[in-house]
């Protein structure tokens, strides 16, 4: 229980643009690109802080500013120690990390498949993950710790399933590798589908009213415990796949040029799609899956940047995740919506509008 | 081949007829056809059978023709009704219908069915169409996938604000042949059959249209009605097959391919006996759901689906090249 630092976990979802320059041709227009990355990523930045603070403050009963830092600093406030600390402190946290880790594992799939609608929700990881944990609460009335390890091994499962019948392990021409990838996850993910709607049909009213809750998504059940794991999984997994990046662009240019650049290519497409399952199902097992949260991160980030930045689409993640949880408990009175439904809602009508605009010069097939 | 279809299409209405919780022997089928009773509980058994097997017949037929006819007429051998967003759309608009009208009629469902599943079609086909390359078998899918996972984020949050609508649709949603009046079957059986005409007189153009537009053209099809033709025709068809029994997913994309197996690639063939595939697929995987896991039942879009993803996946991995 030591929350001190915790407004400070935004800042890693601010580094903008800082090492993904591709070969510039002069030194003015680095410097211009450098300038536009530093002020979205200062906007960002500033934008997290702020929402975060909407939602530590706003909402019944609203917290005045002095008393939520009081509170949060250790001082023991009846009434308002337990809500800013203990529930709206946490929830605000675990929407920036998942909004971080979701953003960061949609880019890398839609980067990797050279396709933007090639997200882990569209393609099975996210379902893999959703079925595990169904389950888990259909058959064994999981909670907790359970349904957590259960919706990993699930989505993990399920992602190394969907590499192995696409047979990632050898390279081909033409994305050839991508285009089974991308195929097998989206048959797996309609047999999920179909798995999911069976036991849907199998548990009585109740269970399946919870079952539908947790298919959603929400931070309501928001822990320290939660955050501490979230934290950890981010800080292990964000370096390595920071470590890859490098590789995944040289990736970009197809399997023959990379291989002849010396680049190992079954492995790095094997590692890159694991650490962002690995990200993926672990916010799920968490939050639930958040939808379209993965899939609409790349592209804005590339909308608002004028370039794909895999940085500032964890901070759109978080943005967006944070967002919709501050409009789920507050824009209804006295209903408090899941952020899930929030994303979803608002997520569908963008997403159509997302895929009906022409593609942007530079933008794959 | 048609003779080998139509015995055993005969034998899958036997065994649906006979087989499940309760066995009613060959003798009780005979006295029920000379001298019915519904007192008896085997004749009553028999009834409700025999409307699960007239809505697997008309369900079979549709998904298998309109998913040959889909696979025609936009040259993708991915194609089918549950990957390419159909049975999205049509459960995103009953589940509307079933949240805002609280509606609960065959009817009612159907035509909200039918709507949903056109406007499904249309905008996975207007997406996947962008673009130089234009509406390659992955793209196709990835749009589809994209469509239908929106739309089931739309759902979920619909039926998460009102248990009841919830009750309601995840029964609906597994795909399944029980709970159907003959009524109900006869009535959408009109738009099946409307449907199933067309395809079959168009199956000479079907096989123009296989070669490509320059082809098709040179043979004297006019491109466009004919698509816009056969396009309706598969709505007519899936729209109806979901309205009676739920979205069912990879019988339309199975069947096809497994006629084709047999005599190849020409539809003035292929489709006369996925009329007799189709029936025969779903009562079999419907009768072993049945018996499979007692005294519980497994809905047929769940086996279907145990089917299908298989297939699915060996059509992926044996196609080298899938962009075609």
């Amino acid at each position: 229980m030591t929350p001190v630092n915790a407004p400070t976990t935004a800042p890693p979802a601010g580094r903008a643009g800082l090492p993904s320059e591709p070969a510039a041709s002069s030194t003015a227009v680095r410097r211009r690109r450098r300038t536009r990355g530093a002020v979205i990523a200062a906007v960002t930045v500033l934008l997290l802080v702020a929402l975060m603070t909407v939602r530590v403050l706003v909402g019944t009963p609203m917290v005045y500013a002095d008393h939520a830092l009081r509170a949060i600093l250790g001082e023991q406030l009846p009434g308002i120690s337990y809500i800013v600390v203990e529930s709206r402190l946490p929830a605000a946290i675990i929407a920036v990390l998942a909004g971080i880790a979701f953003g960061l594992s949609g880019t890398t799939f839609q980067t990797l498949l050279r396709n933007p609608l090639a997200s882990p929700d569209v393609m099975g990881v996210s379902l893999g993950a959703s079925a595990g944990a169904v389950i888990a609460m259909a058959y064994f009335g999981a909670q907790g710790t359970t349904l957590f390890w259960c919706t990993l091994l699930g989505g993990t499962g399920v992602a190394a399933l969907v590499l192995l019948v696409a047979g990632a392990a050898r390279t081909g021409t033409g994305g050839a590798v991508d285009n089974r990838f991308v195929l097998v996850g989206i048959g797996v993910a309609a047999a999920l589908q179909a798995l999911i709607s069976y036991l849907m049909t199998r548990v009585n009213s109740q269970t399946a009213g919870d079952i539908m809750h947790w298919l959603i998504g929400s931070l309501s059940t928001s822990t320290w415990d939660r955050v501490r794991i979230l934290a950890l999984a981010l800080l292990v997994l964000v370096p390595i796949l920071a470590a890859l990046l490098t590789r995944l662009r040289i990736l970009q240019l197809g399997d023959d040029t990379a291989t002849s650049l010396g680049l190992p290519v079954p492995r790095t497409r094997i590692a890159l799609v694991l650490v962002a399952v690995a990200l993926t199902s672990l916010t799920v097992a968490v939050t639930g899956p958040l939808a379209f949260v993965a899939f609409l991160s790349g592209p804005l980030a590339r909308i608002i940047a004028g370039r794909p930045s895999v940085s500032l689409a964890a901070g759109i993640g978080a943005l967006i995740v944070l967002a919709a949880d501050v409009i789920g408990q507050n824009a209804f009175g006295d209903v408090d919506l899941p952020a899930g439904v929030i994303t979803g809602v608002l997520g569908a009508p963008f997403l159509l509008w997302l895929l009906t605009r022409g593609p942007s010069p530079g933008e794959g097939k | 081949m048609v003779l080998g279809g139509l015995l055993a299409l005969a034998a899958a209405i036997l065994l649906s007829l006979l087989v499940g919780a309760r066995s009613v022997p060959l003798s009780s089928l005979w006295e029920a056809i000379t001298a019915f009773d519904l007192t008896l509980a085997d004749h009553a058994v028999l009834q409700s059978r025999l409307q699960r097997t007239a809505a697997g017949i008309a369900v079979g037929a549709s998904l298998a023709v309109g998913g040959a006819a889909m696979q025609g007429m936009t040259r993708n051998p991915l194609a089918d009704p549950g990957i390419l967003g159909l049975n999205a759309g049509a459960a995103a608009a009953v589940a509307l219908g079933v949240y805002l009208l609280s509606i609960s009629q065959v009817v009612e469902f159907m035509v909200l069915a039918f709507a949903g599943a056109g406007i499904a079609t249309v905008a996975v086909y207007a997406i996947a169409a962008r673009g130089r390359d234009g509406a390659t078998p992955v793209k196709l899918a990835l749009a589809g996938a994209a469509i239908t996972a929106g739309l089931s984020s739309l759902v979920h949050a619909l039926v998460m604000l009102d248990q009841a609508s919830l009750d309601r649709m995840r029964f609906w949603q597994v795909g399944t042949l029980g709970a159907r009046s003959l009524v109900d079957v006869a009535l959408v059986g009109v738009f099946m059959l409307v449907g199933l005409v067309i395809v079959l007189v168009m199956t000479g153009t079907l096989n123009a249209l296989a070669l490509g537009d320059d082809a098709a053209v040179g043979l004297g099809v006019s491109v466009g009605p004919a698509r816009l033709r056969l396009g309706a025709a598969v709505i007519l068809l899936c729209g109806a097959a979901v309205a009676l029994a739920g979205p069912i997913g990879f019988l339309g994309l199975v069947v096809p391919h497994a006629v084709r197996l047999l005599v190849g690639g020409d539809y003035r063939r292929v489709v006369p006996l996925c009329l007799l595939g189709g029936p025969v697929l779903i009562l079999v995987a419907d009768v072993i759901g049945r018996v499979i896991a007692p005294p519980a039942e497994v809905q047929v879009g769940v086996m279907t689906a145990l089917v299908g993803v298989p297939v699915f996946i060996t059509l992926i991995r044996t196609r080298r090249q899938v962009g075609l």
